[in-house]
């Protein structure tokens, strides 16, 4: 049997194009295997060839989805390859949107078997695995053998169209498919066991997991804005000059609370970004370009708004891990209702 | 985070780029922004063009803010 043909999709960090300054970088497509490729034909082994690379900037792909999906789509199509693997992404969250976009639609629009890998709590993880087969990482590129070596098992079971086992089985995260199966014992008494182990406070699996929805009721509109009181939290990690409280450029240990009051305009010299997840020229520049304390202030003296919330709350959304986010944003939100804050904008990059 | 702080009932508008991560992660209300490194500004512009942009995107979220809604909206215009 000849080798079966792989197309291959990263980003531009991982393709050597460059960093977050190139990540506006327009998808090129090189007959060659780069970065993580190596890695994957060393698994392959002769079974299968990567033939192609497609390397695109990670903000262009996120900001132009459609544009960047049909530009790539068109590239992979050219190849005809037997399989499309896209990443791994890990938890970088504009790379996993776009293995996951891309995934999807050369699945889905060119029926070729497809799949990618990343971190689960990557942005692009619960966009798309139930679309696609998606190989579940560790949070970083440290994670890489281990990312490899399951994505190619996987990788080349599609190809050869067998059959696939439980996400447990093949390290893929669950797509929420259910499947018959025969098992030895009947229901009841597969209850009774799981019954008996909880009792004993041991631990069980569940056959079948509660879907977590996870969603939250809206607040209430605001009646009368001229009146309401408006308070700014970002994810873009704007903080004062010289970061004072150390703000990490990723995976963010902490959120800052700065004062603004008097503050009409946010300028390079008052504020910058601690963000490391993308280019931080535009920000560092401006930083009303991504908390607009300008616009909002002079709202304010207009009347339009009741008034803008003396402090600011930031962090960093750049891999920081959800339930942190969580736990900042809860103590944000106890203190914002304690000062009487009426609406919040949040911004993020 | 955003809804972390809608559930004390707080109204809160989400601006960001990529609003289909908005959506999945589930902000109620989303007002779609400029561009990732920038998203109330656009350096390509002049400093009052920039700014009237900016109030643009503003005037959205004010409009989501005062806007009843019953699950996740996008405010295009």
């Amino acid at each position: 049997m000849s080798k079966i043909k792989v197309v291959h999709y990263i980003n531009q960090f991982f393709g050597g194009i460059g960093g977050e300054e190139k990540a506006d970088f327009e998808p090129v497509v090189k007959e060659e295997v780069i970065g993580p490729g190596l890695a994957f034909k060393q698994n392959f082994k002769d079974e299968a060839e990567i033939v192609a690379t497609v390397i695109c900037g990670d903000t262009y792909f996120n900001e132009n989805l459609e544009e960047a999906k049909a530009k790539v789509l068109e590239m992979v199509k050219e190849y005809n390859p037997d399989l499309f693997i896209a990443g791994p992404a890990f938890n970088a969250g504009r790379y996993g949107v776009a293995c996951g976009t891309i995934a999807t639609a050369v699945q889905d629009e060119l029926g070729i078997p497809s799949l990618t890998g990343m971190y689960v709590e990557n942005p692009g993880a619960d966009m798309f695995k139930k679309n696609v087969y998606m190989v579940s990482t560790k949070n970083s590129a440290a994670g890489m053998r281990g990312a490899v070596k399951s994505m190619s098992q996987l990788a080349l079971k599609l190809a050869k169209g067998e059959e696939i086992g439980t996400p447990d089985e093949e390290g893929y995260i669950a797509r929420g498919v259910r499947k018959n199966i025969f098992e030895d014992k009947r229901g009841s008494a597969r209850a009774v066991d799981m019954l008996i182990k909880k009792l004993k406070g041991e631990d069980f699996v569940t056959e079948f997991p509660m879907p977590d929805f996870d969603r939250v009721e809206p607040g209430k509109a605001i009646a009368d804005i001229t009146k309401a009181k408006i308070a700014i939290v970002t994810s873009g990690g704007i903080v004062p000059k010289g970061n004072p409280d150390h703000i990490e450029s990723s995976s963010a240990s902490k959120y800052g609370k700065y004062d603004i009051d008097g503050l009409d305009d946010l300028t390079s010299e008052t504020h910058e970004t601690a963000h490391g997840g993308h280019d931080p020229v535009y920000a560092n520049e401006d930083p009303d370009r991504v908390i607009p304390v300008d616009i909002l202030r002079e709202m304010e003296k207009n009347g339009e708004i009741g008034s803008l919330h003396r402090y600011f709350y930031s962090t960093t959304g750049n891999g920081t891990a959800v339930a942190s986010a969580k736990q900042y944003a809860a103590d944000i939100a106890k203190e914002l209702v304690e000062d009487g804050v009426d609406a919040v904008i949040l911004t993020s990059t | 985070m955003v809804k972390e702080i809608e559930k004390t009932g707080l109204p809160v508008v989400h601006i960001c780029t990529v609003v289909p991560i908005s959506l999945t992660v589930g902000a109620n209300r989303i007002v779609p922004a400029i561009a990732i490194p920038h998203p109330l500004g656009n350096p390509s512009l002049n400093n009052e063009e920039e700014k009237a942009l900016r109030r643009g995107i503003i005037d959205k979220a004010i409009k989501a803010l005062t806007t009843e809604v019953d699950g996740q909206t996008v405010f295009e215009d």
